[in-house]
């Protein structure tokens, strides 16, 4: 899909909301040169979010870049395993594995262009480029995507030498913060209004998707969009479906990416399916990883969403649910709690007992669960869009500059 | 009386970044430590930032202060007390602070026990504080059709910035619209928008208040 314009954006944040960024943006034009880097050019959200970012940042006036490093297979899997570790995850890596991602890290500090006046580090791939800064002098900002409230401290203790050197981080939510080290800033990720995932569909398209799926409409859809992770908690989800209807008539669709690649998702799959055996409400499907126009779909056509997750990273698709007005029960886990204000933008949850009985007063209610739908959009609206990120990546630059709590520009 | 005389009305708007202190509190004692610690930029943050993030409820939720105590701490009572805090009253953030903690000291010495409830680290408060931008908008207004004009124009970014942050957080003793119509001789209209309950309105609605008083004061003419 192509990258939207900063004009398509207007009838969802208004013109003054796009005035506001140019405004903040005209402080920038042809000053510095934003550089983003990363590890990867596709796949995952960050690539994901800088593809649509780069582009309207330039439209802005903005010298943005974004470059990719490189890294064989070895370095990946080091990092799968930090990555891993950040969470929390029981993961081992060795004097070797150290070794690898320093001699990757060397290898782009030669290969790398490092031009940028402000240098936003995306991640713990890259990390190690900031070794660049006395020879290169700008602003060095890591972006750290990952939930590190828990990390595992030998890992997070190897990756602290790097992260002492930037001038400022960037964290998705007040909890994956640290005890001070560098200035910490809090910009929460966000899904784009315009993308597949997200746009707006007709009832017509809707159906059609849905009658392609043989997902039936007969009934209420109670719907958990997440892949099939023991953290997401599916069978959490089918227990507490089952409780709700008892007394209401509905049907649950749990919806998943393909877990064929991934031994402990096909089991987590096998054991949802075993679970759901013989029972017609219970839809389960695994569907491409390209699937975002589907998704959309089910959710839209869903009357409650579910993120029954155990633990959560950010948690977005909660705010994709919300965006299309529904109302959502969730887990008061991770970055959850910032999408939802309970019982004001939806419903929080922390057992199976919980949700159930929030499913049932939105199923019970429409009137109610309108509400929270909508008050939800308004809240995504307000906090969770692409637009909101790109202006406090811009809002970094000025705090970094300025070193008061109000800046007069 | 409208007049062309005063100070054209330059319209500004506020963005706001926020920016972790890296301060936690898992029990009362600890929040109120943080309270007594933290700069005012943070109480301001966790008094205000509803107000932008949840700007089309009404009722808005309670400050975050009294939602954690409530919600996590589970304390109903205490929670209910500092929700009741009516803002409007104070005329700086240091005098916010002052009062949030009395009340937090004073139910502490009734209740010293629960000074011993604690959360776990995944339910901590965490202290985050407001990082301002102010910027200039295109806007100005040298007469009350002109401002009015304006007030439609901006953002409710601005609305917020010239209402809220102007008389609490730059201390300005009143919101800068009313300041601004005083100077215009316009008294009647400084006081009708200096009496409004910013806080228990959404920004939309307040935006629309002003203009119904201001375009009232303008059929009246000259």
């Amino acid at each position: 899909m192509v990258p939207s314009s900063l004009e398509a954006y207007q009838p969802i944040i208004g013109q003054q909301a796009v005035d506001e960024l140019r405004l903040l943006a005209d402080h920038f034009k042809s000053r510095q040169i934003h550089q983003h880097v990363n590890s990867t050019a596709v796949g995952g959200g960050v690539a994901e979010i800088l593809h649509r970012l780069i582009p309207l940042l330039q439209e802005l006036g903005v010298q943005a870049r974004w470059d990719v490093i490189k890294g064989g297979e070895a370095f990946f899997q080091v990092t799968k395993r930090i990555h891993n570790a950040l969470h929390g995850e029981p993961a081992t890596l060795t004097a070797h594995d150290y070794q690898v991602f320093l001699e990757t890290a060397a290898h782009n500090l030669k290969a790398l262009p490092l031009v940028g006046d402000v240098l936003f580090i995306h991640d713990p791939q890259p990390i190690a480029l900031v070794k660049a800064k006395p020879r290169h002098r700008a602003r060095w900002v890591w972006r750290c995507h990952v939930d590190v409230s828990a990390p595992r401290q030998d890992v997070w203790r190897f990756l602290l030498r790097f992260v002492e050197q930037y001038d400022a981080a960037i964290f998705s939510a007040p909890q994956f913060a640290q005890r001070p080290l560098v200035r910490q800033f809090l910009v929460a990720p966000s899904i784009d209004p315009l993308s597949d995932k997200n746009r707006e569909l007709s009832a017509e398209t809707v159906q059609q998707i849905l009658h392609r799926l043989e997902i039936p409409t007969d009934k209420p859809l109670v719907t958990q969009v997440s892949r099939f992770d023991r953290l997401k908690d599916p069978v959490g989800v089918i227990e507490a479906f089952r409780l709700v209807r008892k007394t209401v008539d509905c049907r649950l669709v749990l919806v998943g990416g393909s877990a064929s690649d991934d031994p402990e998702g096909a089991a987590v799959l096998a054991e949802v399916r075993t679970r759901a055996h013989g029972d017609a409400d219970i839809l389960v499907l695994e569907l491409p990883p390209d699937s975002h126009v589907e998704i959309n779909a089910i959710q839209r056509a869903s009357s409650v969403v579910v993120q029954k997750s155990i633990r959560e990273g950010f948690g977005l698709t909660v705010s994709e649910a919300l965006w299309k007005g529904k109302p959502v029960v969730a887990s008061a886990v991770g970055g959850i709690p910032l999408q939802i204000e309970h019982r004001h933008s939806g419903l929080l949850c922390r057992s199976i007992e919980g949700a159930a009985f929030a499913v049932k007063q939105c199923l019970n209610n429409p009137g109610y669960a309108k509400r929270l739908g909508e008050n939800g959009r308004e809240h995504v609206r307000a906090n969770f869009l692409l637009t909101r990120q790109l202006k406090e990546y811009l809002l970094v630059v000025i705090a970094l500059e300025h070193d008061t709590d109000v800046t007069r520009l | 009386m409208p007049t062309q005389m005063a100070e054209p009305f330059c319209f500004f708007t506020t963005l706001t970044l926020r920016e972790s202190t890296g301060l936690r509190a898992v029990s009362i004692a600890q929040l109120l430590k943080g309270l007594q610690a933290v700069p005012a930029s943070v109480i301001y943050y966790h008094t205000h930032h509803y107000l932008r993030e949840h700007h089309y409820l009404t009722p808005e939720p309670p400050n975050d202060f009294a939602y954690w105590v409530t919600e996590v701490l589970g304390d109903k009572d205490l929670g209910e007390r500092l929700a009741s805090v009516d803002t409007i009253q104070f005329a700086s953030l240091q005098a916010l602070r002052e009062q949030l903690i009395e009340m937090i000291e004073s139910y502490l010495r009734l209740h010293a026990w629960y000074r011993l409830r604690r959360v776990g680290p995944p339910e901590a408060f965490h202290f985050v504080k407001a990082v301002n931008v102010v910027l200039r908008t295109p806007y100005q207004a040298a007469t009350l059709q002109e401002f009015v004009e304006g007030l439609r124009a901006v953002t409710l970014d601005s609305v917020y910035f010239h209402m809220f942050e102007a008389r609490l957080r730059l201390e300005r003793g009143s919101n800068d619209f009313s300041l601004w119509f005083e100077g215009l001789g316009e008294s009647r209209l400084a006081k009708a928008v200096a009496s409004l309950d910013p806080y228990a309105h959404t920004l939309e609605e307040l935006r629309q208040t002003i203009l119904r008083v201001a375009e009232a004061r303008l059929s009246l003419g000259p």
